[in-house]
């Protein structure tokens, strides 16, 4: 994120545990104002738990929360500048949509004529205008939706929290619904916090991804690098498919590796945020569409394989290589002549730029009790 | 990094919400349930509580004449539940078996009948099983009988009146646990090949159990102190458990020792409720009417 | 399974069934239109017992009582039940268990051990006995059943519903009053009238828990019972009968229209 972006909700050292379940741990997230952040996980992740410490129906175990510098992780939801969109959506049945849409502004005590106003305003914005006398039980869920939706922005909330808006949506209302509160959203330049376990949606709406995996926060990033470039094992398994070898560093040469897998040897690069020692074990994984294959062995490389299946996915010919040790590699294509033939025994090699390597998380604990033991930090 | 963070407390919602009936119950079930427990080790002059620890009502409650009352009183109670099972379990079978309206119909007729005094209607039946009541005439005009039959004020009258006035907390509850039942169940037994009357003895009568027990204890509970129901159908001459204990709040002004028979009450029914409970009974069920 | 009004047994068990049922309220009614005071044979139609009826004092008093301690203690019970259905569900706190087993001790102990048992302590605290003691008594054993069917109205309630109102800017108290209460009021209206029910059929715990020349309609009844109960009695309860029965009729063609 560029400097000059402002700061609008901080999470510092926010840790939640319930009982014996430590749901959050440790959490430090900034997020910046106009910005579309999206917590992705799966279930049990503790995403949904943070979006609710951010909205005030949990409190942090331990930690503080800003909202525009000022500390609110003691406060009531009645006293933050932040509005819920809730999953069940949690509309109010006994009233209608005016009612529903209104029900903000009567509570902060709004003119009669503004409060008429402004609910034409938003119902015209998400298109439900002349739905106002109906009730909760006779819209649809994309219309319940919408109608969640307008009842927390008609508050103009510094941010927006939307718990898996979509989830009970069929999937052709759900593509549709995420196009529309993209462009809600750069229209009104308003925070979304979104969270979803859906990585398709977190790819196509985001500004920034915030990638949660038992509690911890694995990754935060822009779409495009937590696909490219994962900071851990769990976020390339998660996020899109994934070829995961782990290997040995076996030898250095400038910024190329060689590794060494259970069944041969490959190539990766690093980088000056990235370095190894020798013998560190990482992980290597390469996108199934940045596998590649020959007859021949090439320098480098000595992984061989057999094309073991193939099943046509769209216009995606997918192959699974089988290797030596039982792994399977997956291959795609988009095209059936690059694709290879089913039996077909090959050597599997990848450019080094199309490689990303990644620490161990065993590792980084060990270096961790290392640097322990010898009184660092 | 330590930082003390003010937890934000439920305290005042809590205590608005939770704490008038707190206080209600502890001032009004458990203190006056305490406070008969009390009474019980207590004397009398025969006129007021005297104050001197004693266990001479425990042992008072074993005398044979009351020991007649308590063998009248369970025998009145058992039928009653028995008689409330066999009327009240087919019928909500019926009920539960019909389509939504008739339910419907079915269970607002159920009711009407108790929108009325219950002691206006025992004394309808009254003027029904009377010497000169309704029934004999109508029999000795059609020349059935010659002399008038005896009905009112014998221990059946009694138990007429009881089953009349408790099968409503067997219906209900037995209804309940039939329409919750699994449409799918019952049709899964008649696919795999079982009659009517085996699906009946094997699938819905066990799953229907919790609800016989729960109307059950509904029933033989309340029927063990239903004292006006002997006055007016018995005549007196059928003396309850709940004549008894009235007796000695009333007439012969002994509490201590009617307070001892309200223990006596109170430790039958925790071991039926007991039962009720480890044999996977829900006290949600008993609350039901 | 295949729905339908079974056979020709089910037809006459249940008729029997009714016929039992109504029998005395058929008879209850038809008495009330009889020229002889003694409810044995009928022997003419005549209207007067109503307008005795309307001349019988003491009777039209403890209705009249009656009514009153049936309101009174109905609107008792249902606030504090409502209040602590709701507490209950939505708070953890210690007790709770114990507040949960005494709510089922009036329900499951037998009438006339709470009858006696409220006698004895308004007895020791020298409450005087009348309509206020009526109140206390019926307002008792009614809180359980209102909890109970509130409860029932709040396992089905979606509590991201109040989460929402509080998000939006109310306060507790507010959402309380605006959002969970009109929800959960269908709950509230009929534990209440199961409460107001119960409170106006009452005879045992009223019989130990009333005071000299508060009688209340089944107390008089009761009275009446030894030495005979005349037709006026009948014809009160006939009308009552005729006033429930247009109410329900009403109030059920209100829902229908509601929905």
């Amino acid at each position: 994120m560029s400097e000059d972006k402002k700061p609008i909700v901080e999470i510092k050292g926010v840790n939640k545990i319930y009982g014996d379940n430590h749901v959050v741990h440790d959490l430090n997230l900034t997020v910046y104002e106009g910005e579309f952040l999206t917590m992705l996980g799966p279930s049990g992740c503790g995403k949904t738990t943070i979006l609710r410490m951010i909205g005030g129906f949990e409190e942090p175990s331990e930690g503080m929360i800003y909202i525009e510098g000022e500390r609110v992780d003691m406060k009531e939801p009645f006293q933050r500048n932040v509005n819920t969109v809730f999953q069940s959506y949690a509309l109010f049945p006994h009233m209608n949509i005016f009612q529903n849409i209104a029900y903000g502004l009567k509570m902060k005590k709004i003119s009669k004529a503004e409060i008429k106003e402004r609910v034409e305003e938003i119902l015209h914005l998400v298109q439900l205008n002349g739905f106002e006398k109906r009730y909760p039980s006779q819209l649809s869920g994309g219309q319940k939706q919408r109608v969640a939706i307008a009842r927390a922005l008609i508050n103009r909330p510094k941010v927006l929290l939307l718990d898996e808006p979509l989830g009970a949506l069929d999937l052709k209302l759900r593509k549709e619904m995420q196009i529309e509160l993209k462009n809600l959203q750069k229209k009104l330049g308003i925070t979304f916090i979104y969270v979803t376990h859906d990585q398709e949606e977190a790819l196509t709406m985001s500004d920034r991804i915030a990638i949660m995996n038992q509690g911890y926060l694995d990754q935060l990033d822009t779409p495009e690098n937590v696909y490219e470039r994962p900071a851990t094992r769990f976020v390339a398994d998660f996020i899109g498919e994934s070829n995961i070898f782990e290997t040995v560093i076996n030898k250095i040469s400038g910024d190329t590796v060689n590794v060494g897998l259970e069944v041969g040897n490959a190539l990766g690069l690093i980088d000056d945020n990235f370095s190894v020692n020798m013998s560190e074990m990482v992980y290597a994984c390469v996108r199934p569409e940045k596998v590649k294959f020959s007859k021949t062995e090439i320098k480098g490389f000595t992984i061989l394989g057999k094309v073991k299946e193939q099943i046509y996915v769209g216009n995606v010919i997918k192959s699974n290589i089988i290797l030596v040790n039982g792994q399977i590699v997956k291959l795609s294509r988009m095209d059936i002549d690059e694709a290879p033939k089913i039996g077909d025994v090959m050597y599997i090699y990848w450019d080094v730029e199309d490689v990303v390597l990644i620490k161990s998380r065993s590792f980084q604990i060990h270096n961790l009790i290392e640097n322990a033991r010898l009184g660092g930090d | 990094m330590s930082n003390t963070v003010k937890k934000r407390r439920n305290t005042i919602p809590l205590l608005t919400t939770v704490s008038p009936v707190a206080i209600w119950l502890i001032l009004l079930v458990a203190a006056p349930l305490l406070y008969v427990f009390f009474l019980s080790f207590m004397a009398t002059d025969g006129y007021k509580v005297v104050i001197q620890f004693n266990l001479d009502n425990y042992k008072n409650l074993l005398n044979p004449t009351y020991i007649e009352i308590y063998v009248n009183s369970f025998i009145i109670a058992f039928f009653t539940t028995l008689i409330c099972i066999l009327l009240g379990y087919p019928f909500a079978y019926i009920m539960a078996n019909s389509t939504k309206k008739s339910k419907t119909i079915m269970m607002i007729m159920l009711m009407v009948p108790f929108w009325t005094n219950s002691l206006i209607r025992l004394n309808g039946w009254k003027t029904i099983l009377g010497k000169t009541g309704v029934l004999n005439s109508i029999l000795l005009n059609m020349g059935v009988i010659s002399e008038p039959l005896e009905i009112l004020y014998t221990r059946g009258a009694v138990l007429l009146g009881m089953v009349y006035t408790l099968i409503p907390y067997m219906i209900l509850p037995t209804f309940a646990s039939i329409d919750k039942l699994d449409g799918t169940l019952l049709e899964a037994s008649s696919d795999l090949g079982a009659n009517k009357l085996h699906t009946f003895l094997h699938v819905t009568l066990p799953l229907t159990f919790p609800g016989i027990f729960s109307g059950s204890i509904m029933i033989f509970i309340p029927s063990l102190g239903f004292f006006f129901v002997s006055d007016i159908m018995g005549g007196g001459k059928s003396q309850l458990i709940g004549n008894l204990i009235e007796n000695q709040f009333k007439a012969a002004n002994n509490w201590p020792f009617g307070a001892a028979l309200s223990m006596m009450l109170i430790a039958l029914i925790l071991i039926m409720v007991t039962v009720y409970k480890k044999s996977g009974g829900d006290m949600e069920d008993l609350g039901v009417m | 399974m295949k729905k339908k009004n079974g056979g020709a047994f089910s037809r006459i068990f249940t008729a029997l069934i009714y016929l039992f049922l109504y029998l005395p309220i058929a008879v209850i009614i038809l008495f009330s239109f009889n020229t002889s005071k003694m409810n044995i044979v009928f022997e003419g139609f005549t209207l007067d017992w109503y307008s005795r009826l309307f001349r019988n004092d003491t009777l039209l008093e403890a209705y009249g009582n009656t009514l009153l301690v049936g309101i009174v203690s109905t609107l008792i019970a249902t606030i504090i039940g409502t209040l602590a259905s709701y507490g209950m569900y939505k708070y953890k706190f210690r007790g709770k268990r114990i507040i949960d087993m005494l709510l089922y001790i009036p329900v499951v102990i037998p009438e006339i051990v709470l009858g006696i048992s409220l006698l004895a302590i308004f007895n020791l605290s020298q409450i005087p006995m009348g309509i206020v003691s009526l109140i206390i008594a019926h307002a008792t054993f009614s809180i359980p059943f209102v909890v109970f069917t509130v409860n029932a109205r709040l396992s089905g309630f979606d509590k991201s519903v109040e989460e929402a109102a509080m998000d939006l800017g109310a306060g507790r108290l507010k959402t309380f009053l605006t959002v969970t209460l009109p929800i959960i009021m269908p709950g509230v209206v009929s534990g209440a009238f199961l409460a107001f029910t119960l409170s106006v059929d009452d005879i045992i715990i009223s019989f130990f828990t009333t005071g000299p020349g508060s009688n209340t309609f089944p107390l008089k009844v009761m009275e009446l019972t030894k030495t005979g109960v005349t037709p006026d009695v009948y014809a009160l309860s006939t009308i009552v009968l005729i006033v429930t029965i247009v109410l329900v009729i009403v109030t059920q063609r209100e829902k229908k229209n509601a929905v």
